[in-house]
């Protein structure tokens, strides 16, 4: 009954979906206020009804309502409670739902937070916002129906969720991406209802800029944490495979950052105008874009979801109307001129511009590389694959650069910048750039390496300047005392550069310096690796919850001998799913290392397939990733996003 | 002229578009069989029933072969258009691959049975030789035993019209004529 009930507020929440979109729009064109006005009620009330929707599902999933096809296929009477919740968006079709709750909790947010949006503006996003959702709730009831019982044969257990899906990384992991994903449709809508207004100016941009920099601190976080999770998770130390769906989340993020960089130059600037409303459908679009890759099975991917032609046709269909419709509005209305460039080469918009055309090459690169496969066997031409040498060869100059332009961006002016008072800035940070860049492999390693001096190097450059940058600012605001009125949105700016930095350099170093080792050991057998001692030490029957495992205990000790980690890794043997084994590896992380162990086969008379890493510098990559979300939430606390009548009166 | 340039974007969509229209018509996972063309691998072994048979007993009319398991989710999501296409005349074996008689027995009890016989193959040799790479897999072979096609992946009415039918009528309509 619970179950029919959230069909039906779903049925319910399209209807009101489709009044969303109509009745604004109808409301603007012709004049009538109230009907612009409906938007806001319309919008919560399509929320509030995936919201029952939601909750009823997730209800089925607690109380193991095995008569829901979907709850039987995913999900288990011994599955902990919390992974039973989180079961709910393992597969296609709940996944598409939370996809749902997210895109309607976001039009809502826009419905109540917007207050200060003059009603017309905020009629045409939600119209837009309404629209998007439209396809959603159709692709949801039409294709990937979640409520679908399977009467009469009921069955008495369920087949469980994936094990590998068993943990927390996953029950956080496709949330925030999705959040990230979704709220970049915020962007999207401000940008249409722009074009559609005829009004592209830097109220428009002022406006987006901070649901801009939410989505992408979700999408900055989701992609952390899916990193963190493949990590620990696939028992073989990777952190980024290139795979075609990891791609279709970074896109997005590429695309997002070049947007949210060039909304500052369009909002204190007035520039760049056509160029940030394409950004913001381009990178809702890519979104889309990944939405469908994921869900067609058009590519080989890890992430295999149960992917079924028809509903990449829907998909497909729905991407060309949305892009297609969006870039067709583009070209008939985005202003021609962005007006007078009024800019030197030596400025702010410069530097601006140079992150965006390499972010938006770097888009490209990965776009071409995921697309390459099918481009190749639509032709015909035979199956290739495209792999990590072609994407480190393109990525390795590309963030080089922009590594180099992040350094100078924030320590140049508007307009124009003297060129001497640059030098005399960058004085510090190229000097000292240079010396850690020779520096720092020989004092980490002994020895030279070209690819760890650039990583050093440009690390070092980008913290240096940012120094350079605040003591530039406390000196124009009279010193040490100022520190506290920088405001947020620059400490905002400064966290997530210090996070590129940790990411950038983790990525480098961790490719550069990691040492891995497979060997077969049985209990009492030892192996060095770099400057650490492995000792097996034996392994153990234990049970979890919904699995069995056998456990290898191993020590780690240092050159000295001193006994640094006792690790426990795992071969998990899952009750409901035969001869499905899970490797669950044993880490002892830490900033400057982790170790890593991972069990694989056993080979007879007691011993076993182990595989030691030696990762430096591997947590670096997430610890950016987490200071570039934090970041992006640092600027949303700053000044000008308070409420009017919150705020003091200044001056 | 400039407003030209605007359509650039969209032009780019639409090639992308296309190139994924024409993607959902092909199979990333699809990898020539080795064997078609040639015969099936000799072999003789034990069926469900506890009967003999070996590659020659396949011969006569085409046929359909197709490797199952009970440990394979998507084999018991084909299993009912295996019992469909039974119904419609189609014959077919099955090789029930790396899997426990017992439990094969008893799913077949369980959802029908729409196998002319059932080749075991606890140990994969036979689907080693085949070539098979996970089940469900599904061959088509003629009345001399030579596979035609191979199908990855559960067979539902889509793969049926598009993939199999048109091979399998030729085969028919062929094996009629002579």
């Amino acid at each position: 009954m619970i179950v029919e009930l959230g069909h039906f507020a779903l049925i319910l929440a399209f209807g009101l979906a489709l009044a969303q979109a109509a009745l604004p729009m109808a409301g603007v064109l012709r004049g009538v206020r109230a009907w612009s006005g409906a938007a806001v009620p319309l919008a919560c009330g399509q929320f509030l009804f995936v919201l029952v929707s939601f909750a009823c599902l997730a209800h089925a999933f607690l109380t193991d309502d095995f008569s829901v096809r979907l709850v039987a296929t995913n999900s288990n009477t011994l599955l902990p409670a919390w992974y039973k919740f989180s079961a709910l968006w393992g597969n296609h079709e709940g996944s598409m739902l939370l996809w749902l709750t997210i895109l309607a909790g976001w039009s809502s947010a826009v419905a109540l937070i917007g207050k200060d949006l003059p009603i017309e503006m905020r009629a045409r996003v939600l119209s837009v916002m309404g629209m998007i959702a439209v396809g959603f709730h159709l692709f949801v009831l039409l294709t990937s129906n979640p409520f679908l019982r399977s009467f009469p044969n009921v069955p008495e257990e369920g087949r469980d969720l994936n094990p590998l899906l068993q943990d927390i990384g996953l029950v956080m992991h496709p949330p925030m991406l999705y959040l990230g994903y979704v709220g970049f449709s915020v962007a999207f809508s401000f940008a249409l209802a722009a074009l559609w207004s005829g009004r592209l100016d830097t109220a428009w941009a002022r406006w987006s800029r901070p649901w801009t920099t939410a989505a992408w601190l979700f999408l900055s976080v989701g992609i952390t944490l899916g990193s963190w999770w493949a990590y620990y998770e696939l028992g073989w130390g990777g952190w980024w495979f290139w795979d075609p769906v990891e791609n279709a989340s970074f896109m997005p993020w590429l695309a997002g950052t070049a947007l949210l960089h060039s909304l500052a130059v369009t909002e204190k600037r007035g520039l760049f105008r056509s160029w940030a409303v394409l950004l913001a459908i381009m990178t809702f679009s890519l979104s889309l874009l990944g939405t469908f890759l994921v869900r067609s099975g058009i590519l080989t991917s890890v992430h295999a979801f149960a992917t079924d032609p028809e509903r990449g046709s829907f998909v497909l269909a729905f991407l060309g109307v949305v892009v297609g419709g969006s870039l067709t509005l583009y070209a008939l209305r985005a202003p021609q001129s962005s007006g007078p460039a009024g800019y030197s080469l030596l400025s702010r918009e410069a530097a601006l511009l140079a992150n965006n055309v390499l972010l938006v090459v770097a888009m490209a690169t990965v776009l071409l590389g995921t697309l390459a496969p099918l481009v190749v066997s639509a032709m015909d031409l035979g199956r290739i694959s495209v792999g990590p040498p072609y994407f480190n060869l393109m990525f390795v100059p590309l963030m080089s650069l922009l590594a180099v332009a992040m350094g100078v961006g924030p320590l140049m002016r508007w307009r124009d910048s003297s060129g001497a008072s640059l030098r005399a800035m960058l004085a510090v940070p190229a000097a000292s750039c240079l010396v850690i860049a020779i520096a720092f492999p020989f004092t980490y390693a002994g020895h030279w390496h070209a690819g760890a001096a650039l990583t050093a190097g440009l690390t070092a450059w980008l913290a240096a300047t940012l120094v350079a940058g605040l003591r530039q600012r406390l000196r124009e605001r009279g010193g040490l005392r100022a520190l506290p009125m920088l405001g947020f949105a620059y400490w905002g700016m400064v966290v997530a550069h210090v996070g590129f930095a940790f990411s950038m350099a983790g990525a480098g170093l961790t490719s550069i310096y990691s040492d891995e080792r497979d060997v077969r050991m049985s209990a009492g057998d030892s192996v060095t690796l770099g400057a650490y001692e492995f000792s097996f030490l034996r392994t153990r029957h234990v049970d979890g919850p919904n699995y069995s495992a056998e456990r290898g205990e191993f020590t780690v000790k240092n050159v000295s001998g001193e006994r640094v980690r006792h690790l426990k890794a795992e071969k998990r043997d899952y009750h409901s799913q035969m001869g499905n084994v899970m490797t669950e590896a044993g880490i002892a992380p830490g900033f400057l290392r982790d170790l890593y162990v991972s069990l694989g086969e056993p080979i007879g008379d007691g011993s076993w397939a182990v595989r030691v890493h030696h990762k430096p510098f591997v947590r670096w990559l997430w610890i950016g990733g987490v200071l570039m979300g934090a970041g992006g939430a640092l600027t949303l606390f700053d000044r000008r996003y308070r409420r009017p009548s919150a705020q003091q009166p200044v001056r | 002229m400039s407003r030209l340039r605007l359509f650039i974007p969209l032009l780019v969509f639409i090639a992308l578009a296309l190139l994924f229209w024409r993607g959902l018509s092909l199979d990333p996972n699809y990898m020539p069989s080795a064997l078609e063309n040639r015969p099936l691998p000799a072999f003789t072994a034990a069926t469900l029933d506890g009967a003999s048979i070996s590659d020659t007993d396949l011969r006569g009319a085409p046929a359909l072969v197709n490797v199952w398991a009970t440990w394979c989710p998507s084999c018991a999501a084909e299993h009912a258009y295996l019992n469909e296409l039974a119904r419609r005349g189609v014959r077919i074996y099955g090789i029930n691959y790396k899997d426990d008689p017992a439990a094969a027995r008893r799913w077949i009890a369980e959802k029908g049975n729409p196998y002319v016989a059932n080749i075991l193959d606890p140990s994969g040799h036979l689907g080693l030789d085949l070539g098979v790479t996970g089940a469900p897999e599904t061959y088509l072979i003629d009345a001399a035993g030579v596979v035609h096609l191979r199908h990855q992946g559960p067979v539902d009415e889509r793969v049926w019209q598009r993939v199999l039918q048109p091979a399998f009528s030729t085969l028919e309509n062929g094996a009629s004529g002579r």
